[in-house]
């Protein structure tokens, strides 16, 4: 009876470790973005999100990726709703891929979330600056994003073992 | 060509307006719906504020509560590391000592001196100040602010100076009822009036995103003239918002107007939220 319990907790806490991790990130005050090492940042987030989107859909609702977006908002103190936007944005890019791929190559994922960080960043440097007069700092957004791009890869190895662990959980 | 761009069409129509089978609202929906809520972030109300404020408990005490097991791990490292370092500090300390021990017999003369001065003109500054944990200190290479447990209900008001101990470190942006969220001199966003000793240069500092401030402005004539030699700044006081002479940082010559505050942004637990009133003695 206790290891039927085990096994189904373990299933459920599998089944639900991307939302678990995404909220953990947005949540904690350590900060995947931010690791005070000077020059160095990568969005946690944004590759958890382009992963799971592209690959495992169904283990990341888009209603948890909308509550994670205004989460992070209200923590870093950004106008709400602009996280959402981009997080919901990966998500259309992710979607799209999907809906055009046959058979998945992770080189095509790789360059994708380039050009996707590229485009987020972009959208959201827009709104800050030009309607929120924000002054921000070009230059770590684009360190951000590049570093982002490149941590992809080991990030895509972790959650792919992740993945298969939650598809061959077995049945009770 | 025609049918390249249809593929695309239906490709991405499809992509934002399918629901998949655990998803309960399309794509476009949420865009829309994040979009909604961004523009009206952006309006001014009464009713959006007090939504807003709601949120902005939530989250916080949330974010604080998840933050702990991570924070008691950070204490006992730092903990760590400071007691290794004692013995150093020790010696280094008993010498600061003897030092501030002189310069304290000439402070006392100066702030007799000054209050004496202060009312020959008829003028008192009076501060109150309240006591305030800080809930999160999330750092953003973007942003830099911390939140704060005391709100609406502790009297705090925007634009109230942080200190922490006698040095200034930012002021009060965001208040919500029983919290508040403070800009850091370190941000991007936070310019302040300055005074730059020994030569009492007004200037307006900025910060920079990382863990020092920039000058931002001063007169032409003076852009080299502040390089020439180390300076201590103090807040000028002529924004009305803070008092003059509160200690900012330091800036050493020749470093291009980088400014080196005094305290370190990254160790906050405690800090002070102080508001100022410039009093004419009757």
């Amino acid at each position: 009876m206790s290891s039927l319990n085990k096994s189904s907790f373990s299933k459920i806490l599998f089944s639900y470790f991307p939302t678990l991790i995404l909220f953990l990130s947005v949540f904690n005050e350590h900060d995947f973005n931010y690791l005070k090492i000077e020059y160095f940042s990568f969005n946690f987030v944004y590759i958890l999100i382009f992963y799971w989107t592209l690959r495992s859909p169904n283990q990341l609702g888009y209603i948890s990726i909308f509550l994670a977006g205004i989460i992070n908002d209200v923590i870093m103190g950004l106008p709400i709703g602009i996280s959402s936007l981009c997080y919901l944005l990966i998500c259309s890019v992710t979607a799209y891929i999907r809906n055009i791929t046959l058979i998945y190559n992770f080189i095509n994922d790789w360059i994708s979330i380039l050009f996707t960080l590229l485009l987020i960043n972009s959208i959201q440097i827009l709104i800050l600056d030009l309607i929120f007069n924000y002054n921000l700092d070009y230059l770590s957004y684009l360190i951000n994003s590049g570093f982002t791009f490149l941590l992809y890869p080991l990030f895509y190895l972790i959650f792919n073992y992740l993945d298969q662990k939650i598809l061959l959980q077995p049945n009770d | 060509m025609a049918s390249g761009r249809d593929d695309f069409v239906i490709a991405f129509r499809s992509a934002i307006l399918k629901k998949k089978d655990k998803q309960r609202f399309s794509l476009l929906t949420l865009l829309f719906l994040s979009i909604f809520v961004l523009i009206l972030s952006s309006f001014n109300l009464k009713i959006i504020n007090y939504i807003k404020f709601g949120i902005n408990e939530v989250v916080y005490r949330s974010s604080y509560l998840i933050s702990i097991p991570e924070n008691k791990i950070q204490k006992i490292k730092h903990q760590l590391s400071t007691h290794l370092e004692i013995y150093n500090k020790y010696q280094d300390i008993k010498s600061e000592l003897n030092i501030l021990k002189e310069e304290k017999l000439t402070n006392d003369f100066l702030k007799l001196e000054n209050k004496k001065l202060r009312n020959l003109i008829k003028e008192s500054v009076s501060s109150k100040e309240i006591l305030a944990k800080v809930l999160i200190d999330k750092e953003s290479p973007f942003l830099k602010s911390i939140v704060l447990n005391k709100g609406s209900k502790d009297n705090v008001k925007i634009g109230m100076a942080i200190m922490d101990g006698s040095y200034l470190i930012g002021k009060i942006i965001e208040i919500n009822y029983t919290n508040s969220r403070a800009l850091l001199l370190s941000d991007l966003n936070s310019k302040i009036p300055v005074m730059l000793l020994p030569d009492r240069i007004q200037a307006v500092i900025s910060g920079t995103g990382e863990n020092h401030g920039i000058i931002e402005y001063t007169k032409e004539k003076l852009d080299n003239e502040i390089n020439e030699k180390d300076r201590i700044i103090y807040t000028s006081g002529i924004a009305g918002l803070f008092k003059s002479g509160i200690p900012v940082g330091r800036m050493f010559k020749k470093s291009n107007g980088r400014i080196d505050f005094f305290s370190k942004f990254t160790q906050l637990e405690y800090v002070k939220i102080v508001s100022f009133d410039l009093e004419s003695v009757k």
